[in-house]
């Protein structure tokens, strides 16, 4: 018999018990639901987590370091801790590992999917409002961090260029601030935040003096007159081949962060209190950790040979996706790495492992649901008896039989599988409606945690269909094999 | 063994049923030949076999030993799709309880056998129309089975054993539910089938068919068949030629 004759003798077979098969395929249609539902859930949480994470930022940058010397003591072996630490060890280079220079930073920069490279600026500075000071960590910010989700809901805006001298404080540092001042955070919007801080600059009498691996020569710097706060005479003989001088700067104050840090190098940058625009913090040159680790450093005299470098540098690719390729690349330049698309990796085997549980609970309901089939269809060839034995005497064979009955299951299937799907769509709505709700009453912005992707209602449908004839293929096979002759007898 | 000219030869056919330790022997080794365009009316009681050997005939069953040559073909010996076809296209069968379809109408009943056959769709409408014509029966083809008389249902049944012109019918007592008015017309309607231009008044046969006919009631068969075969026992007790 052909497809299309089969077909329609199956959809009048199913419309002429039309209760009892309406009745099963809905039971197909909870089961695909159910699934839906369950795996619905679980890609919308992994869509919401993946999208969470990829705004901190975080998943889309690498760190970059020099190599370390594996004869250096204490030299570390690469990324293991966080960029406060990582700048500690910037210095412990050998001759022969390449530096990371401004050379080198170029270089990362021309690569495929790269957006930006930026060195870290991270140091402790006097802030004050009035006249009281407060000690706090200043960061220096990238301009792609506006897209930073912990800028989301804060007060105020991000820097307005990124050479604007503009600080945005973080909500517990500027709450100490106000209190100081005796107003409300709110209130310190668009005021002027003074910045008091520790300055490097190059002697330039004795650079070109030095020596490559050889520490630089001792001198003691005259205070300048230019730190404009302090009397800055803090100058004594380091032995290093730079001075620090006492510096101030005046920012406005354009935000307030309300949530915690902004995602900026591996586990951020540790609770800075105030953030400014990394154009800016470059150019102030404030004296960081791994300036003090260069003082002791012998090797660190090389430094001053060619220009700056780099403890570490962060770069932001394009996308995730873009962090294996840049990632090999920079490692064959000579570089150590490290980014947290690892940690990514274990995410997704984490999800592809609860995807699988919420599938397997969503697959009970629709095993239930095939023995409704198995029922329907054994049913069906006890009361169709005689129309087989019929079917067969005027020249069905068993083959036709079998794919009749199969027919039957499967459109059971497909219109259960269709149903469900749509089912499991209004459940999934109609969960974050109420979600929406109630975080709104929580005060909390709502999230999309439920996801039905095209792949998984066509799949679920295809599921359907699959799980359907698997439980047609007993039902068939007898009413294939019967007998036609007893089946005419059949009263 | 020639079988040239026969639309049957059944040679040493033998059908036994095992039930529980007692083999029932419903056909054994019967041999028989019927030619082509022969009305033979198959004679017996309950339980001689008759109907048992008309169902291995019709390629519904198959014997335990022996062979049936159906137009040449050794159906015995045929795969089950074979004996489908044959079923389809050789054979055209009636029952006792015309075995129509309650669901469908007279028209989709008789339509099915050209379902099963393939035949293209575009051919089915005139074929149906045709085979209801000839029994008389094209105002009724939208009716349903429970809403026609006993002799209407086996009319139509008829039609549908016609529908893709097969050269035999077997008949299993058609006439067994029916009153002896209806049953004569019957009669008469399978015997213009038998001989075209009868006084069936069934219109559109051009040439004979082979008819089987399972009967228990000799009048019938005396009055119309070619040759009585009276079964007993699963054997040939006796045949009659007229």
């Amino acid at each position: 018999m052909k497809a299309g004759d089969l077909l329609e003798l199956a959809s009048r077979n199913l419309r002429e018990a039309a209760l009892r098969n309406t009745l099963t395929t809905l039971g197909i249609a909870v089961g695909v639901a159910s699934l839906v539902a369950m795996l619905s859930l679980g890609v919308g949480l992994q869509a919401f987590a993946s999208r969470r994470l990829e705004r901190t930022g975080l998943f889309d940058s690498i760190y970059v370091r020099p190599r370390q010397s594996a004869a250096r003591p204490g030299g570390g072996g690469g990324f293991g801790r966080p960029p406060a630490d990582a700048d500690a060890n910037a210095a412990s280079v050998s001759p022969d590992i390449r530096p990371l220079d401004e050379a080198a930073r170029k270089e990362i920069e021309a690569l495929p999917g790269v957006i930006e490279v930026y060195s870290e600026v991270h140091f402790t500075a006097e802030a004050s409002l009035g006249d009281r000071g407060q000690l706090t960590t200043v960061a220096g910010l990238p301009t792609s961090s506006d897209s930073n989700d912990a800028f989301d809901d804060m007060e105020g805006h991000f820097f307005s260029s990124p050479d604007a001298a503009e600080v945005i404080l973080r909500s517990e540092f500027a709450q100490s601030l106000a209190d100081a001042a005796n107003i409300q955070p709110a209130a310190m919007i668009g005021k002027t935040l003074t910045l008091r801080f520790p300055q490097r600059q190059t002697r330039e009498a004795d650079a070109p003096g030095v020596t490559p691996g050889k520490p630089a020569a001792a001198t003691t710097r005259t205070p300048s007159a230019s730190g404009a706060g302090s009397a800055a005479s803090m100058m004594s003989d380091l032995g290093m081949g730079f001075s620090i001088v006492p510096t101030e700067k005046q920012f406005t104050i354009v935000g307030i962060v309300v949530t915690g840090d902004p995602g900026v190098g591996p586990g951020g940058l540790g609770g800075s209190g105030a953030y400014i625009p990394l154009k800016v913090a470059e150019t102030l040159a404030p004296v960081q950790g791994s300036d003090l680790r260069e003082v002791m450093d012998e090797a660190s005299a090389s430094g001053s040979e060619g220009g700056v470098r780099y403890a570490s540098l962060t770069l932001r690719t394009d996308g995730p996706g873009a962090v294996a390729s840049a990632e090999a690349a920079i490692k064959s330049m000579g570089f150590s790495t490290f980014s947290l698309l690892d940690v990514t990796r274990n995410l997704r085997l984490l999800f592809a492992i609860l995807d699988m549980l919420l599938g397997i609970f969503g697959s009970l309901a629709l095993a239930v649901a095939s023995l409704g089939i198995v029922n329907t269809l054994v049913m069906a060839i006890l009361e169709r008896r005689r129309e087989i034995g019929v079917l067969k005497a005027l020249g069905a064979s068993n083959r036709d039989v079998r794919r009749l009955f199969f027919l039957e299951a499967g459109v059971m299937g497909l219109l259960g599988g269709v149903f469900g799907v749509g089912m499991g769509w209004a459940i999934g709505r109609l969960i974050h409606i109420g979600t929406t709700i109630y975080l709104k009453r929580q005060g909390v912005p709502s999230e999309d945690i439920w996801s039905v992707p095209w792949w998984l209602a066509l799949g679920a449908i295809a599921f359907a269909i699959v799980v359907s004839l698997a439980a047609g293929i007993v039902p068939a096979s007898r009413a294939a094999r019967l007998d036609p002759v007893e089946a005419l007898r059949y009263e | 063994m020639t079988t040239n000219g026969a639309a049957f030869q059944a040679v040493e056919v033998s059908r036994h049923y095992t039930m529980g330790d007692a083999v029932v022997r419903a056909v054994d080794k019967l041999s028989l030949e019927i030619a082509r365009g022969e009305y033979v009316a198959l004679l017996g009681a309950s339980g001689s076999g008759k109907s048992t050997l008309l169902n291995l005939l019709a390629g519904l069953d198959r014997p335990t030993s022996g062979a049936i040559f159906a137009n040449g073909q050794d159906i015995s010996a045929m795969s089950g799709e074979e004996l489908a076809r044959h079923r389809n296209q050789t054979v055209g069968m009636v029952f006792q309880a015309f075995q129509l379809l309650p669901k469908m109408t007279l028209e989709e009943n008789v339509e099915l056998p050209l379902r099963l056959g393939e035949t293209p769709r575009a051919e089915r409408p005139a074929r149906v129309r045709k085979a209801l014509d000839r029994v008389l029966l094209s105002a009724r083809r939208a009716h349903h089975p429970s809403q026609l008389s006993g002799g209407e249902q086996q009319r139509a049944a008829i039609a549908r054993a016609l529908v893709n012109r097969p050269s035999i019918l077997l008949a299993d007592e058609p006439t067994g539910n029916l009153d002896s008015k209806t049953g004569e017309e019957i009669m008469q309607l399978i015997e213009g089938l038998h001989r075209p231009g009868g006084t069936s008044g069934a219109a559109g046969a051009t040439e004979g068919m082979t008819v089987v006919l399972v009967t228990h009631e000799q009048g019938l068969a005396e009055r119309f068949a070619d040759r009585i075969v009276t079964i007993s026992d699963g054997r040939i007790a006796h045949e009659v030629r007229r």
